[in-house]
């Protein structure tokens, strides 16, 4: 009896109230509600038709992607706090977080492998928009997002793979900087060059002629602000406009 | 004073839309353009581009070969100085294909990039892999006091290897 008061006493308060504010009542008006007032979920569609759920045509190879990139959030998230984006630290806080900071090791690991799983679930996932012709009008707009989201998350891996600051992290941006000396005249190597190795887009990039100090905080700035900061928006975007195109595509 | 419109040939209304747009995408256009200009340092924290490497005596081939190369520059600089029978160089340790550090074999005589398998003769010419051309040099010069002064702002691609300031005469 008293147990049942306390409960009553919860779920009748104000706060509780604002935060749950539809129950589980199976009407078709609450289900719609229970949408459309969550911010987290007022981009999805009030109702997904049953074909949606058939995991043969879409594979959740969207959905498992999403997925992927949260855990990049809420690892990332993790990581920066024993992270200095220094060169006097940043190596020796890599290897803190490898062995010795308690769930270090598979903080890093996670977030590696979870960042290496994106990428391949975002191939899947266009090859499945592909194979079905959902790229077609009118989910054309969705595609060209898609393909932003695509290049983000390769810009993210590419930021990412500094910050470890070893020997494969700084060969690698060694390696992929240099090619961007050869872009054609915003490169100093490139054709029709019209800059400098002190003015060009490598010099930008890098905030630097070569890497270090500046470059590993600038990677660092992109990784963690810039680059999830756009993913976050065109992502609010593609999921939008899947509803807006008349919802997600369906087998013929 | 009236002003008739057909002679100017604009309304107060566009007049005023023309100022507007027009302030607002300046303010935006010197944002971005200080913005750009912002991710340019004007200091930088990098090495200065010239060292001394010592006097051009210090630098010896020893009997049985007529070329050597001086590792003593690399970790510092990215620099060997080779010495040959006659001149001294000073060649940058960036693989010509995409800027890796090369090695240098001395038994072999050749230097070979860790990244993606060039391999280059004791005076920098490659033979092997994907690098495009032989290993850039620096400038060289001889400072008032007799001493070699290497130059990294000016670098020498192969066409330029035989000007007079990309080696020293011993």
């Amino acid at each position: 009896m008293k147990g049942k008061n306390l409960r009553n006493k919860i779920t009748d308060s104000q706060i509780y109230k604002s935060v749950f504010r539809h129950t589980y009542t199976d009407t078709k008006e609450n289900r719609t509600l229970q949408i459309k007032s969550n911010v987290f979920l007022h981009l999805h569609p009030v109702k997904i038709p049953s074909h949606a759920m058939k995991i043969r045509f879409t594979w959740c190879m969207g959905g498992i992607t999403f997925f992927m990139f949260l855990v990049e959030v809420i690892t990332g998230i993790l990581l920066m706090f024993y992270y200095r984006p220094v060169p006097e630290y940043v190596y020796l806080d890599m290897k803190y977080l490898e062995f010795d900071v308690p769930f270090g090791i598979i903080l890093r690991n996670l977030h590696r492998w979870a960042a290496h799983l994106m990428l391949v679930t975002i191939m899947l996932h266009m090859l499945r928009v592909f194979l079905t012709g959902s790229y077609k009008p009118p989910r054309e707009f969705n595609w060209v997002i898609g393909v932003v989201l695509l290049v983000t998350t390769f810009l993210l891996s590419f930021t990412g793979y500094l910050l470890p600051w070893d020997q494969l992290a700084y060969w690698a941006i060694t390696v992929g900087t240099n090619m961007i000396r050869a872009a054609p005249v915003i490169g100093h190597e490139g054709p029709f060059a019209l800059l400098n190795k002190y003015n060009d887009v490598r010099f930008m990039i890098l905030g630097g002629t070569e890497i270090g100090a500046n470059a590993l905080l600038r990677f660092y700035v992109l990784h963690i602000m810039a680059l999830p900061a756009a993913a976050i928006i065109f992502m609010a975007v593609h999921f939008w406009r899947i509803r807006k195109d008349g919802g997600i595509s369906r087998p013929l | 004073m009236t002003t008739d419109i057909n002679k100017t040939g604009i309304s107060r209304r566009s007049l005023l839309q023309i100022a507007g747009w027009g302030s607002l995408l300046v303010t935006f256009g010197i944002t971005i353009g200080s913005i750009l200009r912002f991710l340019y340092p004007r200091v930088l924290f990098e090495k200065p581009s010239t060292f001394n490497i010592g006097f051009p005596d210090e630098f010896k081939t020893d009997g049985s070969t007529s070329h050597r190369v001086y590792e003593n520059w690399k970790e510092e600089q990215s620099v060997w100085v080779v010495k040959e029978r006659n001149r001294i160089y000073a060649i940058h340790a960036k693989c010509t294909h995409l800027g890796c550090t090369p090695n240098w074999f001395a038994e072999e005589g050749i230097f070979k990039c860790p990244c993606h398998g060039s391999q280059f003769r004791g005076n920098g010419v490659n033979f092997a892999g994907p690098a495009p051309r032989p290993l850039d040099r620096f400038k060289l010069s001889i400072g008032k006091d007799g001493m070699i002064i290497v130059d990294k702002s000016r670098v020498y691609t192969f066409k330029e290897f035989e000007k007079p300031e990309a080696y020293v005469e011993v």
